[in-house]
């Protein structure tokens, strides 16, 4: 029998179409939740930055902890939600690639909301006085200083990626891991190692490795690059 | 060609009644009572901790008096045709074109006018060379230079600077001191602290002289060096440590 190793290359080799399919659906799962993650968390952390209301600070804890929110938790609130009873249940979208987008978008979003927000208070502390005397009001300044965050805020928008292309539980409770329609990396690697199909479970194994550590030279490479010509 | 604009509607004098400002208690800065005319060069001194740069942002208004009153001639509470270069000024992360129209871009000048004045701007602080570079790697010199042309492109009818040349050398100081003449030549009023008493003697025209928080001198500069008034300003310009 074909080591699982040998079976591994010889799917990527061959650009096995079923392997393929799956990378597609999780890059695209992923990347639609980093996106959302962003378009909702970089202004409500720029917001949360600087904005001075009650609670705020109980806000900000709560985003804090919920970084380390369990996957599976969140998709299991996730799942209570779409599911036919739930207040969601209408829109048929248990068990769907969007249901997955949704329960990932739930993981990541207080990843960058909480970073968003340390980046722009620390940067606020700095350029408060001079944004002022420019004429920027705090509303204005948030735009300014999230571009000016930019290379420390692209680090945590890769950390909310790797987080999100890591996981399991979420994507298996709400996706239901079903062939050719909601299968990702992880969920398919799970499911081929118990039933002992271990040549795919080790290529898709080797995907994500190389995908991580792509992101994390893109991460490293862009901070560089953003020391040297930014400053 | 001058920098405040001829149509603008004139903010000064700047008048300040018994200003102050306290903070949990504690007095800063109490009993300010000036007039800051336009067209003079002010020099604002005294030790550290007197109240020189609080004087500055007070007057500014990056925060109010929390004593007495400061009214500008227009009736404004803050009025736009203002700048200010802190000791330490805060570039963007971008080119120092796209420094210089940032704030035009904020007060709502549209683009054409916008590249005009930025690129009249480049040319006239010889900053064109350096146009597409980022702002943050600059030297030190050229980062104050971008900071006081920035101020200069705002069309300011009074400028603010706290310690403008503390950072730089000396070469890089004389380019400083040549900018902020020049823009007192265009007609903008100047209100500077410093702690070079050569600096003060160069371009000051008055002088107020801070000491704990209360402005116990003012006077025309040449008055104020040949014959302070003060125990605390005469032993300020011998160089003595006062507190």
């Amino acid at each position: 029998m074909e080591s699982p190793f040998a079976t591994a290359f010889r799917l990527i080799a061959a650009g096995d179409a079923a392997l393929m399919q799956i990378i597609g659906l999780s890059l695209s799962v992923t990347l639609s939740a980093v996106l959302i993650a962003c378009l909702l968390g970089l202004p409500l952390g720029a917001g949360l930055a600087l904005a001075r209301f009650p609670g705020r600070s109980g806000v900000i804890v709560l985003f804090n902890a919920f970084m380390g929110l369990p996957p599976v938790v969140a998709g299991l609130a996730v799942y209570l939600l779409l599911s036919r009873a739930g207040p969601l249940g209408d829109w048929a979208l248990l068990f769907t690639p969007t249901a997955m987008v949704i329960a990932q978008t739930v993981l990541i979003l207080p990843i960058v909301v909480s970073l968003t927000r340390s980046v722009v208070e620390d940067l606020w502390a700095e350029y408060r006085e001079q944004l002022r005397s420019l004429g920027a009001s705090r509303l204005r300044a948030m735009p300014t200083l999230l571009w000016d965050g930019r290379a420390s805020l692209l680090t945590g928008v890769l950390a909310g990626f790797g987080r999100a292309s890591a996981e399991v539980g979420a994507v298996l409770i709400v996706g239901g891991n079903i062939a050719g329609h909601t299968r990702t990396m992880t969920t398919t690697i799970t499911l081929e190692t118990n039933r002992g199909n271990l040549g795919l479970a080790v290529a898709l194994g080797i995907v994500l490795m190389a995908l991580t550590l792509t992101l994390n030279a893109v991460a490293w490479g862009a901070g560089q690059w953003s020391r040297e010509k930014l400053g | 060609m001058s920098a405040p604009d001829s149509r603008q509607r004139p903010i000064l004098p700047l008048r300040l009644s018994n200003m102050g400002y306290s903070v949990g208690g504690t007095r800063l800065l109490s009993g300010i009572t000036l007039d800051i005319q336009a067209g003079r060069r002010l020099v604002v001194m005294g030790a550290n901790g007197a109240g020189k740069s609080l004087f500055l942002r007070l007057c500014h208004g990056l925060i109010d008096p929390t004593e007495g009153a400061r009214d500008w001639a227009s009736g404004d509470v803050r009025p736009e045709h203002q700048a200010m270069v802190f000791q330490r000024p805060v570039l963007l992360r971008r080119s120092v074109a796209a420094n210089l129209a940032y704030p035009l871009r904020l007060r709502g000048m549209d683009r054409t006018a916008r590249h005009e004045m930025v690129r009249r701007t480049l040319d006239r602080f010889g900053l064109a060379a350096l146009s597409d570079r980022p702002a943050r790697l600059l030297s030190g010199g050229e980062q104050q230079r971008l900071a006081l042309a920035r101020a200069w492109a705002m069309q300011p009818q009074i400028l603010f600077l706290d310690e403008p040349t503390s950072a730089l050398d000396p070469s890089a100081t004389r380019t400083i001191e040549d900018m902020i003449e020049s823009f007192s030549h265009d007609g903008i009023t100047i209100v500077m602290t410093t702690h070079d008493l050569g600096q003060a003697r160069r371009l000051g025209q008055d002088v107020v002289f801070l000491h704990r928080g209360k402005m116990i001198e003012q006077a025309p500069a040449e008055a104020f060096f040949a014959r302070p008034t003060t125990a605390e300003a005469r032993a300020f310009l011998a160089g003595d440590l006062i507190w």
